[in-house]
C-alpha cells in the first residue's frame, strides 16, 4: 500500500506570540514551529496502516518556505520512508491555491491512499483536503475518528454533533484525520538517526490563483480581568446572585 | 440587486439551528446587496420538504428540495454535486454553509468544484463592492484574521452559533429538484448515524457548558460535574485534553486547541488549571465560572467569576443552590 500524508509546518500555538509589523501574519521572531497537530495523527494512521499491512511505503508531502523540511525530517523520523517538499517563499491563506499545487503533484503518484490532518492549527481552515480530493475526482472523507480497511474498501467513523456516522468509501481515497484515533509516537534516536538519510525531494510549487487574503490580523479582545469573589462553598451564595442580578443568566 | 444562496443542514428529517444560521446569514447578504432572493436547499429522505416552511420563517424567498429514499442519512457526494449545480445554475451574489461536521466536508469540496475559494468558519461578515469581508478565528482563536474574498459567488462557511438566527417570514415557496447525481452513483455511503444519547445536549448548541479538569482525579468523580450540569437543566459536559487522553471522557467531549470549540453564555470550569490549549476553546464564552484550589490558575485571569477553593465541597453546594435557584424561578 502506497501512503501520501500532506503536512503543514506551523507555529507552536501553546506560546505567546506578537503580530507582526505588516498586520497580517504573526512575528516569526522566537516562535518554535513544529508539525501540525492533526497531521501527526495523520502520519500515526499512515504508519500504523503500512506496519499492519506490509509491504507499502509512506511519503510525507509538505508544502511551505525551506524551512518546512524541518517538519519533513520530523515525519520521517516517525518511521515515514521519504519526502516531497513542494517550495513556495509563502503558503497562501487560499485553500484552493494549496489543494491546485498538491493535487499536481499527487496525481501521478499512485497513492492508495491520501491523508491530511482535518486542519492546520494556524490558518484553521481545514479546507485543503477536501479541495484536494474534488480537484483528483477521489472519495473523500472528512475528520475521520477511527478507521478499517479490508480488501479495497474502508469504513471510517466521523464525529457529528451529538450523533456518530459511519461511512463505507473504496479506495483510492482522500482522508482528513481527526484527534484521538491514534496518538502520534515520539520519534527514537534511531529514527532520528535514519530520517537524516532518507531522500527528500524539493521542487517549486505549482501554486493556484489567490483570491482569499489576509487584510488585517488581530490579537482578540482581551477579557476583562478575572475576579475571585470568595473562598471555599460559603462564597457559592454570592455567586448565585451575581450569575442571577449580574451576568443574568440563570 | 443579487440572489444569495444558502445550504440548509438537516439531521433526522429537521432543520437544524445552523440552517437557521446560514438563511438568516443569506438574507442579510441579500438585503444588504439590494434586497434579492434566498434560495435555500434541503436534501434528505422522504418528508425533507417539511422543513421548508421553518426555513421560509427565517428569510427564504424559495426553497429547493431534493428528496430521495438514498439520502435520509447524508450522502457528501450526491449532497456536493447537487450544491455546485444549483449555486453554478443560480447566479448568486454568495453562498452559505455551516461550518458543522457535515458542512466542513461539504463547503470545501463545493468551493474546489466550481474554482472558486471558500471562506471557512467564519464569525461575521460584510459585503463591500467586489468583495466579501469575513472574520475568521485563526490560531486557534488566539488571533482573528480579517479576511478578503475577491470572488463571486463569494463561499462562505460560518462558526455554528456565531449568526443569530432572526425570524423575517418571506414566501418559501417550494421547488422540488432532481439531485444532481444519482445516489446509486455515489462512491462514499453513510452506512449508519448513531446519536451518542438523543437526550444529550451538543456542547456546541447548550447554552451552558460545565468542563471538568484534571482536578477532579478520578474519572467516577465527574459524577460532580454531570450533577451540576444536570442542575442547570440545559447544560452539557465537557473536559479537558488531560482528561480525555486519560481516558476519564471520550475525546468528543474535549473542548480546547484540538477539540471543540464553545461560546456559551454561561461556562463553569471545575478543577480546570486554564492551559492556553484549553483557553483557546471557551474563551469567547458570554460568562465564565472558575472553580479551583490554586488561587494562582490561569484559569482565574479570564473567569468572570472565580471561586478558590476544594471542589469536592464547592461544588455539591454549587449543585444544591443552582437546582434551588431554578425551582424559585
Amino acid at each position: 500500500m502506497k501512503i501520501a500524508v500532506c503536512i503543514k509546518r506551523v507555529p507552536d500555538t501553546e506560546m505567546r506570540f506578537a503580530i507582526a509589523a505588516n498586520r497580517t501574519s504573526i512575528d516569526p521572531a522566537g516562535l518554535k514551529f513544529d508539525l501540525s497537530d492533526f497531521d501527526g495523527y495523520a502520519v500515526e494512521v499512515a504508519l500504523r496502516l503500512v506496519e499492519k499491512q506490509p509491504p507499502g511505503e509512506v511519503v510525507a508531502i509538505t508544502l511551505g518556505p525551506d524551512a518546512a523540511q524541518e517538519t519533513l525530517r520530523k515525519a520521517l523520523s516517525m518511521g515515514v520512508d521519504r519526502g516531497i517538499h513542494l517550495a513556495a517563499a509563502e503558503v497562501p491563506f487560499d485553500g484552493l491555491a494549496i489543494a491546485r499545487a498538491l493535487a499536481a503533484e499527487l496525481k501521478e503518484g499512485g497513492y492508495d491512499l491520501i491523508l491530511f490532518g482535518r486542519m492546520a492549527t494556524d490558518s484553521g481552515n481545514g479546507t485543503v483536503g477536501p479541495m484536494t480530493a474534488e480537484l483528483l475526482g477521489l472519495p473523500c472523507v472528512n475528520a475521520v475518528s477511527g478507521l478499517e480497511l479490508a480488501e479495497g474498501r474502508g469504513t471510517a467513523q466521523r464525529e457529528l454533533e451529538g450523533a456518530t456516522e459511519t461511512v463505507s468509501f473504496p479506495l483510492p481515497a482522500v482522508l482528513t484525520i481527526d484527534e484521538g484515533i491514534a496518538r502520534p509516537r515520539l520519534p527514537s534516536l534511531k529514527g532520528i538517526m535514519s530520517a537524516k538519510k532518507k531522500p527528500v525531494e524539493s521542487r517549486p510549487a505549482a501554486l493556484g490563483p489567490v483570491r482569499l487574503t489576509v487584510d488585517v490580523l488581530e490579537l482578540p479582545k482581551e477579557r476583562a480581568a478575572g475576579r475571585i469573589i470568595g473562598e471555599g462553598p460559603d462564597a457559592v451564595p454570592e455567586l448565585i446572585r451575581l450569575l442571577r442580578e449580574e451576568a443574568k443568566v440563570l | 440587486m443579487a440572489n444569495t444562496f444558502a445550504f440548509a443542514e438537516l439531521r433526522a428529517g429537521s432543520a437544524r439551528k445552523v440552517a437557521f444560521e446560514t438563511v438568516t446569514a443569506a438574507r442579510a447578504a441579500a438585503d444588504a446587496t439590494g434586497g434579492g432572493e434566498v434560495h435555500a436547499l434541503v436534501l434528505g429522505g422522504p418528508g425533507a420538504s417539511a422543513a421548508a416552511a421553518q426555513l421560509a420563517r427565517y428569510g427564504a424567498d424559495l426553497v429547493q428540495v431534493v428528496e430521495h429514499p438514498a439520502l435520509a442519512l447524508g450522502n457528501p457526494e450526491v449532497f456536493a454535486a447537487t450544491a455546485a449545480a444549483r449555486i453554478k445554475a443560480g447566479g448568486y451574489r454568495a453562498g452559505f454553509f455551516p461550518a458543522s461536521a457535515q458542512g466542513r466536508d461539504l463547503a470545501p469540496r463545493v468551493a474546489a468544484a466550481l474554482d472558486l475559494p471558500l471562506a471557512s468558519d467564519v464569525t461575521g461578515f460584510e459585503i463591500t463592492g467586489d468583495a466579501l469581508i469575513a472574520r475568521h478565528p485563526a490560531y486557534i482563536g488566539k488571533a482573528v484574521a480579517t479576511l478578503r474574498l475577491a470572488a463571486t459567488p463569494a463561499l462562505v462557511s460560518l462558526r455554528p452559533g456565531a449568526i443569530t438566527p432572526v425570524e423575517q417570514p418571506r414566501a418559501g415557496r417550494v421547488e422540488m429538484v432532481e439531485p444532481a447525481l444519482d445516489p446509486a452513483q455515489a462512491r462514499v455511503v453513510v452506512t449508519a448515524v448513531t446519536d451518542r444519547g438523543a437526550a444529550k445536549l451538543d456542547l456546541g448548541e447548550a447554552p451552558v457548558v460545565v468542563s471538568g479538569g484534571r482536578g477532579l482525579k478520578a474519572a467516577e468523580n465527574f459524577r460532580l460535574v454531570e450533577e451540576l450540569a444536570a442542575a442547570f437543566g440545559n447544560a452539557a459536559v465537557g473536559a479537558t485534553r488531560a482528561v480525555t487522553d486519560d481516558g476519564w471522557r471520550p475525546s468528543t467531549d474535549q473542548i480546547g486547541q484540538t477539540g471543540r470549540m464553545v461560546s456559551p453564555a454561561l461556562y463553569v470550569a471545575v478543577g480546570i488549571s486554564g492551559a492556553i490549549q484549553h483557553l483557546a476553546g471557551m474563551r469567547t464564552a458570554r460568562v465564565i465560572v472558575a472553580i479551583n484550589r490554586d488561587k494562582d490558575a490561569p484559569i482565574f485571569k479570564v473567569a468572570d467569576y472565580g471561586i478558590v477553593g476544594d471542589l469536592f465541597e464547592v461544588v455539591p453546594r454549587l449543585t444544591e443552590a443552582v437546582r434551588k435557584a431554578r425551582e424559585e424561578h
